[in-house]
């Protein structure tokens, strides 16, 4: 158990502290995101702050039900409040997404590891999101808009099946206008009423709007868009030793102790779920190891 | 200073263009023409005779499928740099969709009977043009394809390790 301490964030987890024991925390807003998606505020019952790296997940414990992986989403400038956004795909999810303000919840971690922003220093910063794969980019999106002057160009490529299904609508207007973070959006189909775009999103990216020879792009979302986006990130010069993914896999122990989240010699809870993408390399095609 | 430049400089500057020799430029112009379309009007009619070919210099213009009782269906949305219309190409040469300018829309129009018989004339000019015209499409069937595979859905659990 001795190099247990090494992957959990101390920042987090005071020292002697049970990563495998969910510490309390009590809803304090419950945001309806879309139809299917919602964002749990936590504060914690000890009243002891979450510090956290854009890119970690935490084991949420929805009591008498289960625990499931889910990316954290808040301002890692602000660890007075835990953010989530999760999309109700199952039983666990589901019985979060009915929890109230004011009822608790279980936390453990940060787990896993973080997108690496400094890597874009100097450079264009391209972030990639499909569909709710932009709740987990956007503490990396928020850790920009911090230290603007530190990037070129920043960029988010967003797609999304419909324009109903956009996250973080009233957001984006602001990282542009405050941050200068261009959001640029396309969805698989809409009605006439939309007037932005509508094609995949690779399509964004063979547009541009970056120097690929000086972009790192942070790609999350499903794993089949992922791999269609790196490719055509690749496409336009992007290569794979500067684009980042963000892998899903079922998750335990979320603390590389039980396996259930092995992809080949990589424990995802562990060494992920952010890879360098040619670090991945062929194991990403692969889905049962 | 747009109005002084010759309609054969617009043509050379679209990407759709980039690297075609001179004279394929001046047979391109021969047919071209320049072209603008208020935010809001119809570019074309699905089905009606399809007679040109779009370079979009500037604006975004839609693809609909219309649909009664209902708001026309966007499929797809076409920006500057991009062209519009290949029905021109395949008989019998009418606009598979509706096409309307989401914005103002500035586009090279390129007449498609000329373009034809200008291909019909000079193959090796029809094939540079059949080329591109097919590097176009192959894009976007496999965009088409890649939206069939329904790219934003959550991955299903078989495929996810036990
Ligand atoms: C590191 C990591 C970070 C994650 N971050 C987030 C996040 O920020 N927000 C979020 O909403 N989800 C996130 N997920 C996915 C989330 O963990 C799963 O959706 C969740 O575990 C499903 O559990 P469940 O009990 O609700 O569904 P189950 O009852 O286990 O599954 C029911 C159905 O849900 C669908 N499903 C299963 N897994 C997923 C999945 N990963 N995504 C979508 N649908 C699925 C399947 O179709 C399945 O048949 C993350 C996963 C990992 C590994
Ligand atoms: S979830 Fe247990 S090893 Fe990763």
């Amino acid at each position: 158990m001795d190099d247990l301490s090494s992957l959990i964030d101390p920042a987090a987890t005071p020292a002697g502290d049970d990563p495998m024991r969910p510490r309390p925390f009590r809803i304090a807003r419950v945001r309806k995101d879309l139809a299917d998606t919602f964002t749990l505020y936590l504060t914690a019952l000890d009243g002891a702050p979450f510090a956290f790296r854009p890119g970690q997940f935490n084991m949420l414990y929805v009591f008498g039900v289960g625990e499931v992986p889910i990316s954290i989403s808040g301002d890692p400038a602000d660890p007075a409040v835990l953010v989530h956004t999760t999309r109700a795909v199952g039983t666990v999810t589901e019985a979060m997404g009915r929890l109230k303000a004011g009822d608790v919840i279980g936390v453990r971690g940060p787990f896993g590891s973080p997108w690496p922003i400094e890597a874009a220093h100097g450079q264009d910063v391209v972030f990639v999101a499909g569909g709710v794969g932009l709740a987990p980019l956007r503490p990396a999106i928020l850790a920009v808009a911090r230290h603007r002057e530190r990037f070129a160009n920043a960029l988010l490529l967003y797609g999304s099946r419909t324009p109903e299904d956009l996250l973080y609508r009233r957001e984006m207007p602001v990282w542009r206008s405050r941050h200068d973070i261009a959001s640029h959006v396309t969805v698989d189909r809409a009605t006439g009423r939309w007037t932005g775009r509508v094609g995949v999103v690779t399509k964004l990216i063979r547009s541009g709007g970056f120097d690929h020879r000086h972009a790192v792009a942070y790609v999350c979302g499903p794993e089949v868009m992922m791999r269609y986006a790196v490719q055509a990130l690749d496409a336009v010069g992007v290569t794979a030793d500067r684009v980042y993914v963000s892998m899903e896999r079922n998750m335990k122990c979320g603390i590389g102790l039980c396996g259930h989240c092995q992809l080949g010699p990589h424990f995802v809870c562990r060494d992920g779920p952010v890879y360098r993408f040619d670090r991945l390399g062929p194991l990403f095609d692969i889905w049962e190891l | 200073m747009e109005q002084i430049r010759g309609i054969d400089s617009l043509v050379r500057e679209h990407p759709f263009c980039q690297d075609l020799d001179e004279a394929a430029i001046a047979l391109m112009s021969g047919c071209a023409k320049n072209e603008q379309f208020p935010a809001g009007s119809m570019i074309a009619r699905e089905n009606q005779p399809s007679e040109r070919l779009f370079l979009l210099r500037y604006g975004t213009a839609a693809l609909e499928i219309r649909r009664p009782g209902h708001d026309p269906l966007i499929i797809e949305t076409l920006e500057a740099g991009e062209i519009l219309g290949w029905s021109w190409i395949v008989p019998p040469y009418r606009w598979a969709y509706d096409v309307r300018a989401v914005t103002i829309v500035r586009a090279i129009s390129v007449e498609a009977g000329c373009l034809r018989a200008k291909c019909d004339d000079d193959h090796s000019f029809g094939y540079e043009i059949y080329h591109r015209i097919l590097r176009v499409m192959a894009n976007r069937l496999s965009a088409t394809r890649l939206r069939l595979v329904d790219l934003y859905a959550p991955p299903p659990r078989a495929a996810r390790a036990p």
